[in-house]
């Protein structure tokens, strides 16, 4: 009796917490650009100057300065990421000006030292690549030092800016305003105010990206619209709730009492996926629905073989307990076994690919672990308590006819 | 139980291995004279994918295409009827795209919404290189898990096994003129993982009868692996529908972007559930009847 009490308490507990955090997190999972709308660009970086090469610090530059053009003409949340040695890759949702958002994003960085009525007294290309670094004065404080090309130009430049700002801008972005303290004819300088270590690194490395500009061509376009995107969340969804439904009453129509166990420690292992999802930030793309409904096709799997040999184990004769206990251990190996070259070969997709089916293959990998949790442990002690509660002891309850029995 | 009266799985391997081998060599001619049906992701283009928000009639899409002036290379309707999708073998400007999408909405109301690929082919080639590298180390790691698990044989007819199914849903996709795009090669991949699961219940079965069964002749190594194919039938069957029950979810409901990579899984299910059976146990026969001669050999020469 306590036994069917403890196994009712668990199932509606859970069932309880699935169903009351279910929604909010289904809010909170973060929908990739093909179910949400917006545009994704993969962009190939070469230096604008012929035979140069291209650097990891450049790089990461580039797609700082994207970033912040991004957020400037007013992308929420822009997110761009460096792949490989010379790809930037652009992900941008919900975009009203798509058009003058892509022509800017494509224009090459433009760093401009300008005098306090806006000329343009020097440019990126005035400086002498990779030269700028981060220095420290006597007092130790973070100073940029740097070096022009043409130091005539740049001793006529201070010449007529002594005692005046001459300012740095990045696009039409203003990153600092230091003032010309003296005539500097050696075509060095220094750039020195209130800077942290890590300002001060951030304006080297523009200045030095301004020195060597890279140019982005766009070698991957995707455009979503918002309302197709919907359309195809919508869908997908649909229709893997439609296959989760049938699975259960398959489940349950083939395996009786334990297929109605099966069909609730899916739902749990359901709720706990999109709880992984949830936890590690993963964003759900259209092919990950797909991964994700064809997953819990998967973990069934462990059940149909649990009770498959628990239903052998029953036909030898063997009492319901023991067929239960000897059917397990049994069953077990073989899911290990199975989950594991399974789990090897997700984890070489993940170690390989890139992109989509890194995504693809971190689902496969969090959904084999929580599979053997919920239908091999879970499942395992919840029917358990029923055999040990003495309530179900008829064998048609397990899907075995009492003529299929051998006697011992 | 008594499998005897089953139909015997290791007996009719000739048929199998025909069967399966007058399609892998279908497929590989097509493969080789026509190649695949690249989509966007594999070839320089732009598609558009494009909901009408409404029915629309082929001569009406024509038409609308036709006054814009730029006439896709291919153009088809799905859904109920609302959905357009066109193909161009040039990467259209953005000008075009817009272009394109005006059009549409005058045509078609402000409903019209629209998701623009656009690629260089290197990109997805790249990632199908990526791809086949994928599946050979994966194969190299599985084979050796499973040598270590069970033994060599085993993993020689998985690995070879799993290949077959691999190269069944590239070879279908060929043959019927599917389009191949990005998910196709996660639909591959991911059959590899299904496909092994498959193979190691039934072997996981060999290897527990091997412990109680004395193995002399051929006859009784071929009885042991189809009572093992039979024992576990069950099992194979429920599982397979389970998962072509999500697939076939997949490619009835799902959006239209998923239809392809939900039937390339189908193939590959069904494919991995029928080699499990038919390919890789009979596989394991002759790997094993080769030592089981030798050995009866050996034992002769000593008396």
């Amino acid at each position: 009796m306590k036994r069917i009490v403890i196994f009712i308490l668990v199932v509606l507990v859970t069932l309880g917490i699935a169903g009351y955090t279910t929604p909010s997190l289904v809010n909170n999972i973060k929908l990739g650009l093909d179910l949400k709308g917006g545009f994704e660009i993969l962009y190939v970086a070469e230096p604008i100057e012929a035979g140069k090469q291209v650097t990891q610090d450049a790089l990461k530059e580039t797609a700082r300065s994207l970033e912040k053009r991004a957020d400037s003409l007013g992308v929420a949340e822009p997110e761009v990421t460096t792949e490989g040695t010379n790809r930037i890759r652009v992900r941008l949702a919900d975009v009203k000006n798509e058009e003058e958002v892509r022509k800017s994003m494509k224009e090459p960085a433009e760093l401009t030292f300008r005098g306090p009525d806006g000329t343009k007294e020097m440019i990126g290309s005035d400086f002498v690549e990779g030269a700028a670094k981060v220095g420290f004065d006597q007092s130790n404080r973070a100073q940029i030092n740097i070096k022009v090309k043409d130091a005539e130009k740049f001793k006529k430049v201070t010449e007529k800016l002594v005692g005046k700002p001459l300012a740095i801008y990045l696009d039409e972005r203003q990153l600092s305003a230091p003032i010309v303290q003296s005539v500097l004819s050696d075509g060095n300088a220094t750039i020195s105010g209130n800077y942290t270590y890590e300002e001060a690194k951030e304006l080297a490395d523009t200045i030095n990206l301004g020195a060597l500009p890279l140019k982005l061509t766009e070698k991957y376009t995707q455009v979503v619209g918002a309302s197709l995107g919907q359309l195809s969340l919508h869908q997908t969804v649909e229709a893997g709730l439609i296959g989760a439904i049938l699975i259960l009453i398959f489940m349950v129509a083939f395996y009786r009492l334990p297929g109605l166990v099966a069909a609730f420690t899916l739902i749990t292992y359901i709720w706990l996926l999109l709880g992984a999802f949830w936890l590690m930030k993963a964003t759900l793309t259209l092919p990950g629905i797909a991964a994700f409904v064809l997953g819990i096709g998967m973990a069934v799997d462990a059940n149909i073989i649990t009770y498959e040999r628990i239903k052998e184990e029953i036909r030898s004769g063997k009492s319901l307990l023991s067929s239960l206990k000897s059917g397990s251990k049994h069953s077990f190996r073989t899911i290990m076994d199975a989950n594991i070259t399974n789990l090897i070969s997700a984890a070489v997709l993940y170690y390989v690919g890139n992109g989509a089916i890194r995504g693809f293959a971190l689902t496969t990998i969090m959904s084999i672990i929580l599979s053997i949790l919920t239908n091999v442990f879970f499942s395992r002690l919840l029917i358990h308590l029923l055999i040990r509660s003495n309530k179900f002891n008829k064998p048609s309850l397990y899907g075995v006819k009492e003529a299929e029995i051998r006697g011992l | 139980m008594d499998y005897r009266n089953h139909f015997d799985f290791i007996k009719n391997r000739n048929k199998f291995f025909g069967i399966s081998a007058a399609l892998l060599l279908i497929g590989l001619i097509v493969l080789v004279a026509f190649g695949l049906n690249y989509g966007v992701d594999f070839k320089a283009g732009t598609s558009l994918d494009i909901n009408a928000g409404q029915t629309v009639t082929r001569e009406q899409v024509d038409k609308t295409f036709d006054s814009l002036g730029l006439k896709p290379a291919v153009v088809s309707i799905s859904g109920n009827n609302d959905h357009i999708s066109a193909r161009y073998d040039t990467i259209l400007s953005e000008a075009d795209v817009k272009k394109i999408s005006e059009g549409m909405k005058t045509a078609f109301g402000d409903k019209v919404s629209q998701e623009v690929n656009t690629v260089s082919p290197d990109i997805a080639r790249e990632l199908g290189v990526k791809a086949m590298i994928a599946v050979a180390i994966a194969s190299v790691a599985i084979c050796i898990y499973v040598s270590i698990r069970f033994e060599w044989r085993f993993a020689i007819a998985a690995i070879i096994a799993i290949l077959h199914d691999a190269f069944i849903v590239i070879a279908v996709f060929a043959i019927c003129r599917f389009e191949v795009n990005l998910p196709f090669v996660a639909a591959v991949l991911t059959t590899i993982g299904y496909s092994i699961n498959d193979k190691i219940v039934i072997f996981d079965r060999v290897r527990e009868n091997l412990r109680f069964t004395r193995l002399k002749t051929s006859e009784d190594l071929s009885n042991m692996l189809s009572n093992s194919i039979w024992q576990t039938m069950a099992r194979n069957i429920n599982t397979v529908v389970v998962v072509l029950i999500a697939a076939l979810c997949l490619f009835i409901f799902g959006s239209e972007s998923i239809k392809l990579f939900a039937l390339a899984k189908i193939i590959g299910l069904t494919s991995g559930a029928y080699s499990s059976i038919c390919i890789a146990s009979p596989l394991y026969y002759l790997l094993k009847n080769k030592s089981l001669s030798s050995k009866t050999r050996a034992a002769a020469v000593k008396e």
